[in-house]
């Protein structure tokens, strides 16, 4: 039997702002336990929340780059539930009327392309965090209040690989609004996922599973994998899916039954009385669309149009906003495109892997290594010395100086190599017989030994043209 | 000393010509108290020695001229923060409790130098109307001590009735400032829905509450209005409208004011005695120049169920945060997680409060909020809308406040709806979010019955205007009760 | 609406959801004194309210949010003091953090 899957996932993003949605308290991570909090994040009596607009315009900024509509209106509800690092017992979301809805991003899987819908996007308020100790558990509210963005997909994903595709397409581009780091493994971007499969040719959908919390693609796909196939295993034996939650296991790759679903949860929503509705115009969401940076795709094509990438390159130049800015910043400061983006894809990504480092938290600036392909394009160094360049400027190192105090620049004066080509003439007459006699190897031999006298500064091409000018006149 | 002989104005010009000091006045104040408020429990916690020595520090630079209630004692509902002074909402489950911040209109208090002499009993959470439901004290009516003051706001009523402070501040969600102030004798204004901040202000019903002055005289009350009204960033629900100078324009002159009297606002669910002190307030206004008209507004009689479905909800959200995890009380020998919650809540709540948030849990619930928020939320449209059809054609309405006087103490509180009935005529007001304020207007077999002025929103001024010539023009206000008066 | 406006074995499910537990007398008078609310509630079913949007909040444009007047995205810290009273109002606390017994129910959202 032919089955089709139905995937949906819920992205939870983190809103990179001073401060929380509802309260002045600062968002940073590593302070002391509930040193970033005040009255509200503790949900005192008599407190009220009053709505960031950062929190509104970063919802503007990722509905525009999920092609989403902004509703006009927009208001906040209640979720109640008790659990200690909810402190009000009530979750401040958006259920009725979200900040955006209806949106698409476009997903690629095996060369092939597919739009997948956006049911809507709302703000709401993370929780504090718990950590369990034997019998007893601790609340650190650090993070109560932390703006989130919640992304709800339509239920258009058909297979894991598509979530996963979707995940990337999603993480993408709401890292290039700015408004998020969407870092999985700084909690960043948190994803849970729900599937159900169906006999093809059906065209009800079967019961939902779901999973919570994955903290990686690779255990979204692998998760969903696992999930689908188990399925289909108890369809195709007679059985029957149960609505459950289930928990990933990562070092077997099953799931594992959490809790059966009896209903669903009854958080008793209802619209927030403390917060008035939130009117968002056309002016405003021009404003502030007007300081969105340029989506990926917009600058893929720019790569490939205007500086000759091939398609290839410029996919993997933005893959993430910091790469593709600093290559933009790299070829303003007057860098050849092709070369910037070989090294920024061949040595600089190399010496990132090696060191386990993010691009931004290096030394490295698109003005030295702007400074040290300038210098390779006008051959003031050969590609030898350009190895030792590199690793200068990933020390945080001013290249063109550098180089100069070095006496690193190629010798490219014909003037300069003319007599020490001479010399080395003057001293191997069994080469120039062999050159003669129709032995090239002679000339190898020959180019070495001028190289060794310039400490390898010559310039190779004009060394070439002299030597062979010599050799034809002796 | 009492409060019966003088007003807020008299008082600032003695403080300003130094005929008594802050600190005599708080002195006086307290010595009064412990020789009244026994008989009558308004007060909960008392804040004597700060008091002493914020009084002594407005002595030292000098009552400002310009600040009506600079050294003038005063005191706040206990739902209402104040910093470092307990703060109880008169529960079990707040026994303790020691804000660390200060509610806006406490704040607005201390910049004015106002003097915060204690809190006020009442009903827990707000959550009544007799006081009788404080996990602490009973309170009484000083007119008739075998009977309520009314509530929730109760204490602060007393306290003022009785001449134990010029000024209290109570909140109002259902009548819980206007039905006390009409059982004991009092002015008590609840003000637009946004005209005062609720920052600080334990939440009950978060879209009907507000903070409002009682006070002796009308005046006395615009004056306090005038202190803690206007936009709050704290609070996104209160109104950047302006502040006018509420005590402006109280002339006595009510000639031409349109006045409304809605017929269901006098039907037989009144008590006659009650209806008679009305309608005699009605010949009143007709002789000082108004002019009163029945009109009818149809859906009121839904108000209370659309009113205990919406609070109760509210309520049920909005104290779930009393859970015995980050302060209040937490009960005894927990051994886990759901004893923390449910132990504490069922320990630390008196039984109206768990009424109420059962009614609102049940009314939220999968499968019922349709049938009851939202029923309820379309309700309330309604009854807005009533109201919005009568301002097209009149200035104010007129009415009772309370359909008895002060009952028994006892008497009704073990049949809630009996109670919830009670609130008919305030609650409207309420769910409208208008302004609404009870002047005195007479006597029912020796009990105070209010008058009910009901406003268009921020016309809190019109209602001191008609209150005021009201007032004026009877001396139902110059009667002192049998506690406190007699001294 | 149903005959039964609400059983025992209901108000015990909304109670579960409440966090609040009842003795079996409390449960028989607090089911008898609900149902008989509830029955006042019901009186509502009598209005016409189609078409009639239902007000949840009392907004206006007085009031109602917007680019012109929501908080601006700036951070106050609050200072030692305030986190120390904070933490002194907790039942129990430890090294800083809210201590409570351990969570032995994990239905939790855990969002």
């Amino acid at each position: 039997m032919n089955f089709v899957t139905t995937i949906g996932l819920e992205v939870h993003v983190e809103l990179k702002t001073n401060s929380k949605i509802f309260s002045p308290s600062p968002v940073q991570f590593g302070a002391e336990p509930n040193a970033n909090t005040n009255v509200i994040d503790w949900g005192y009596p008599g407190v009220l929340p009053t709505p960031n607009k950062g929190v509104v315009e970063a919802g503007i900024k990722a509905a525009t780059a999920l092609h989403a509509e902004i509703e006009h209106h927009t208001y906040f509800d209640r979720k109640n539930y008790f659990y200690p690092d909810n402190p009000k017992a009530y979750q401040i979301t958006q259920h009725e009327k979200p900040i955006a809805h209806d949106g698409w991003i476009e997903i690629e899987v095996d060369g092939k392309k597919k739009k997948v819908g956006i049911e809507e996007m709302h703000i709401e308020e993370d929780a504090g965090k718990n950590t369990h100790e034997s019998d007893y558990s601790y609340v650190d509210l650090n993070r109560q209040g932390t703006p989130l963005i919640e992304i709800v997909s339509k239920p258009e994903i058909n297979s894991p690989a598509e979530a996963y595709a979707y995940c990337e397409a999603l993480r993408q581009r709401i890292q290039f609004t700015g408004v998020s780091d969407v870092k999985m493994e700084e909690g960043s971007m948190r994803v849970d996922v729900n599937i159900s499969i169906r006999p093809a040719g059906s065209d009800k959908y079967g019961v939902k599973t779901e999973m919570k919390n994955l903290n990686s693609f690779n255990y979204v796909r692998k998760s969903l994998e696992y999930e689908e196939q188990r399925q289909q295993r108890v369809l195709m034996s007679g059985g029957k899916v149960q609505q459950e939650t289930r928990r990933f296991d990562e070092t077997t790759g099953q799931t594992i039954l959490m809790r059966v679903k009896e209903g669903s949860d009854d958080y008793r929503y209802f619209p927030e009385p403390d917060i008035p509705a939130v009117n968002i115009d056309d002016d405003w969401i021009k404003e502030v669309q007007a300081t969105i940076p340029e989506m990926p795709g917009s600058r893929r094509d720019r790569y490939i149009n205007q500086f000759g990438l091939t398609a290839y390159d410029a996919g993997v130049l933005t893959q993430t906003k910091e790469m593709s800015d600093f290559f933009d910043a790299t070829v303003a400061q007057g860098a050849d495109p092709k070369l910037a983006s070989n090294y920024l894809q061949g040595d600089v990504n190399a010496y990132l892997n090696e060191n386990k480092v993010g691009l931004l938290a290096t030394d490295l600036t698109p003005e030295h290594l702007a400074g040290m392909i300038k210098m390779i394009s006008d051959e003031t160094i050969s590609s030898k010395i350009a190895k030792k360049v590199f690793k200068a400027i990933m020390a945080g190192t001013e290249p063109v100086k550098w180089v100069n105090d070095k006496g690193l620049v190629q010798l490219s004066d014909p003037a300069k190599l003319q007599p020490i080509v001479d010399d080395v003439l003057d001293n191997n007459d069994q080469s120039i017989e062999d050159f003669k006699n129709g032995k090239d190897r002679a000339v190898g031999y020959l180019v070495g030994q001028i190289m060794k006298k310039t400490r390898g500064q010559a310039n190779p091409k004009v060394v070439n043209k002299l030597l062979m000018t010599s050799l034809k006149a002796r | 000393m009492n409060y019966f002989d003088q007003d807020l104005t008299s008082l600032h010009a003695d403080l300003v010509a130094k005929k008594i000091s802050a600190v005599d006045l708080a002195k006086a104040t307290f010595e009064n108290l412990r020789a009244v408020d026994p008989q009558l429990g308004a007060f909960l916690n008392l804040n004597e020695e700060a008091v002493l020595k914020q009084a002594a520090d407005i002595d030292a630079k000098g009552i400002d001229p310009d600040k009506l209630m600079a050294g003038i004692p005063v005191a706040v509902k206990d739902n209402i923060m104040t910093k470092d002074l307990t703060t109880t909402a008169a529960s079990k489950m707040l026994e303790h409790f020691v804000p660390v911040y200060d509610a806006t209109v406490v704040e607005k208090m201390r910049a004015n130098d106002a003097v915060i002499i204690g809190k006020n009993n009442m009903d827990e959470f707000a959550m009544g109307g007799s006081t009788e439901n404080s996990a602490f004290k009973v309170t009484r009516n000083p007119w008739d001590v075998s009977r309520v003051p009314g509530g929730s706001s109760g204490g602060s009523a007393v306290a003022v009735a009785s001449g134990q402070v010029p000024v209290a501040f109570g909140s109002d969600t259902g009548g819980s400032i206007r039905q006390p102030a009409s059982f004991n004798g009092v002015v008590g204004m609840k003000p637009t829905y946004g005209r005062v901040s609720r920052w600080g202000l334990i939440a009950f019903g978060s879209s009907l509450d507000q903070i409002g002055p009682l006070t002796r005289s009308v005046k006395d009350n615009a004056a306090a209005l005038n202190m803690i009204a206007g936009y709050d960033q704290h609070d996104g629900t209160s109104s950047k409208q302006t502040v006018p100078d509420f005590t402006a324009g109280l002339d006595g002159n009510v000639k031409g004011m349109k006045i409304a009297l809605p017929k269901e606002y006098m039907d037989k669910g009144i008590d006659p005695k009650v209806r008679e002190v009305i309608e005699n307030a009605v010949k009143q206004f007709e002789a000082l120049g108004a002019t009163v008209e029945e009109v009818s507004l149809p859906h009121s009689r839904y108000g209370v169920a659309a009113y205990y479905i919406i609070a109760s909800s509210e309520a049920s959200s909005n104290l779930q945060r009393f859970d015995g995890i980050r302060y209040g009380f937490r009960a005894e020998d927990v051994k886990n997680l759901e004893d923390v919650y449910v132990r504490s809540r069922s320990e630390g709540f008196g039984d109206e409060v768990k009424r109420r948030i059962m009614l609102g849990t049940f009314s939220l619930s999968a499968g019922y909020y349709d049938a009851y928020f939202h029923k309820a939320g379309q309700v309330r449209t309604l009854i807005i809308n009533d109201f919005k059809k009568v301002f097209e054609d009149y200035d104010l309405i007129l009415g009772p406040v309370a359909p008895t006087p002060a009952f028994k103490i006892g008497d009704e509180i073990s049949d809630p709806i009996t109670m919830y009935m009670n609130d008919v005529l305030t609650i409207p007001v309420n769910l409208a979010g208008l302004p609404g304020m009870s002047v005195p207007a007479g006597f029912a077999d020796g009990l105070p019955v209010g008058l009910q002025l009901i406003g268009k929103p921020f016309d809190e001024s019109t209602l001191y205007k008609a209150g005021y010539a009201f007032e004026q023009a009877t001396d139902v206000h110059k009667q002192t009760p049998e506690v406190g008066g007699a001294n | 609406m149903a005959e039964e406006r609400i059983n025992a074995e209901q108000v015990q499910h909304v109670a579960g959801l409440a966090k609040l537990e009842f003795t079996a007398d409390e449960l028989g008078t607090f089911t008898g004194q609900l149902e008989k609310i509830i029955g006042m509630f019901e009186e509502l079913s009598a209005v016409d309210t189609t078409d009639v949007p239902a007000t949840m909040r009392l907004d206006d444009d007085t009031n109602r949010l917007g680019q012109a007047n929501m908080r601006p995205d700036k951070a106050v810290k609050s200072d030692e003091a305030l986190r120390q009273a904070l933490l002194k109002n907790a039942p129990e606390t430890a090294n800083g953090l809210i201590k409570v017994p351990a969570i032995i129910d994990e239905s939790g959202d855990g969002e």
